[in-house]
């Protein structure tokens, strides 16, 4: 039991990708349950999910991300796991980055490890105000944190137990990974970051268009301004 | 030296009367319990010390004097009002916060033991 390992996969109305995604997580490593949080999806993306042999927790309706991501931990933490990936539900990490993100975790030098896009690796075109906007995150997230961090939207991580406990109990809504890493310092989890190489989606539109860029930018500045003034949710070692 | 504006007894009878009507409304929203007590005490409270102000000339007249309301007293009570009204308001934010939490960790258990009747089958 002590060695169990989980992917957990957020998807929302993934039904062309989550297939692919599925089977990928599998094949790369068999030891790995796969457990898909369909959040409020209405395609499809459950059945296609399950017949990939996925498991499946379904949320009612859609609770964004930071909601989905959480049930994910959750499901993770209470049922024993020692181990989990997270894997966006569109198909743009790929697999076989996995061992970088795992390695660390695995080695016992990082409680949750974040796959960078910008960190020396190539292969993702992004546009240019969403690449400043995630530079300028990159640049407070590093003031707060005292440690050099470059993607600080990235959903591909790796956590270990200690990181599970933290998220399952608090995790942020609408756009989760900038003040998860947040926490993650100021509850003295270490942090690391790895170079990996990100796809561009296969079908249908990513869920951050440019008009809510800004919007997304005016809310995660609040909080994690906000969070500087804010208690620990779990105790601090 | 300018003698302070009073308020004028029409402005005094007019506001005690919507302040009255106020209360009444609240009592009766909660006598038949669409209005929980617990959100109706700010409510309350705002139409009693409407009622009170707007009732109480003399009072209502030193108050403005006190905020260096000379021209006319009566603004008192538009302060008042819309000061209550914003904590009423913000008081309706942390209830929506709180709600929506809890909204979404039901949300989150109900999802998960589902996901546990689906193993069993």
């Amino acid at each position: 039991m002590s060695d169990r390992r989980i992917a957990i996969v957020p998807a929302f109305n993934e039904a062309g990708n989550i297939g692919r995604v599925v089977d990928e997580l599998r094949a790369f490593d068999g030891g790995f349950d796969v457990v898909v949080v369909s959040d409020g999806s209405t395609d499809g993306t459950v059945e296609v999910a399950r017949a990939h042999g996925a498991h499946v927790v379904r949320l009612p309706f859609n609770l964004g991300i930071g909601g989905a991501v959480q049930t994910g931990f959750r499901y993770a933490w209470e049922n024993g796991y020692e181990l989990a990936v997270r894997c966006d539900g569109d198909g743009q990490h790929d697999p076989s980055e996995l061992p970088k993100v795992l390695g660390p975790v695995v080695a016992g030098e990082a409680d949750i490890v974040v796959g960078s896009r910008f960190t020396g690796a190539e292969g993702y075109r992004s546009s240019a105000a969403r690449r400043v906007g995630i530079r300028l995150l990159a640049v407070i997230v590093s003031l707060i944190a005292r440690q050099r961090v470059t993607d600080t939207t990235s959903g591909f991580q790796a956590l270990n137990r200690k990181a599970l406990a933290l998220f399952a109990a608090d995790y942020p809504h609408d756009y989760p990974e900038v003040e998860g890493m947040v926490m993650t310092i100021r509850h003295r989890l270490r942090l690391q970051e790895v170079p990996v190489q990100m796809r561009e989606r296969e079908h249908g539109q990513s869920s951050i268009t440019a008009l809510r860029s800004i919007y997304y930018m005016a809310k995660v500045l609040l909080a994690l301004f906000v969070g500087l003034f804010r208690r620990s949710v779990v105790p601090v070692e | 030296m300018i003698l302070a504006a009073q308020t004028p007894l029409k402005v005094s009878i007019a506001a005690t009367v919507v302040s009255l009507l106020l209360v009444l409304v609240v009592f009766e929203l909660i006598r038949s319990r669409r209005l929980r007590e617990r959100y109706a005490l700010l409510w309350l409270l705002t139409g009693v010390v409407l009622v009170v102000l707007s009732a109480w000339r003399g009072g209502l007249n030193t108050i403005a004097g006190w905020f260096g309301v000379r021209g006319y007293p009566p603004a008192v009570l538009f302060a008042v009002g819309l000061l209550f009204v914003i904590a009423v308001l913000l008081h309706y934010s942390t209830v929506i916060s709180r709600l929506s939490d809890q909204n979404v960790i039901l949300a989150q258990r109900l999802a998960l033991l589902e996901s546990k009747l689906d193993d069993r089958e």
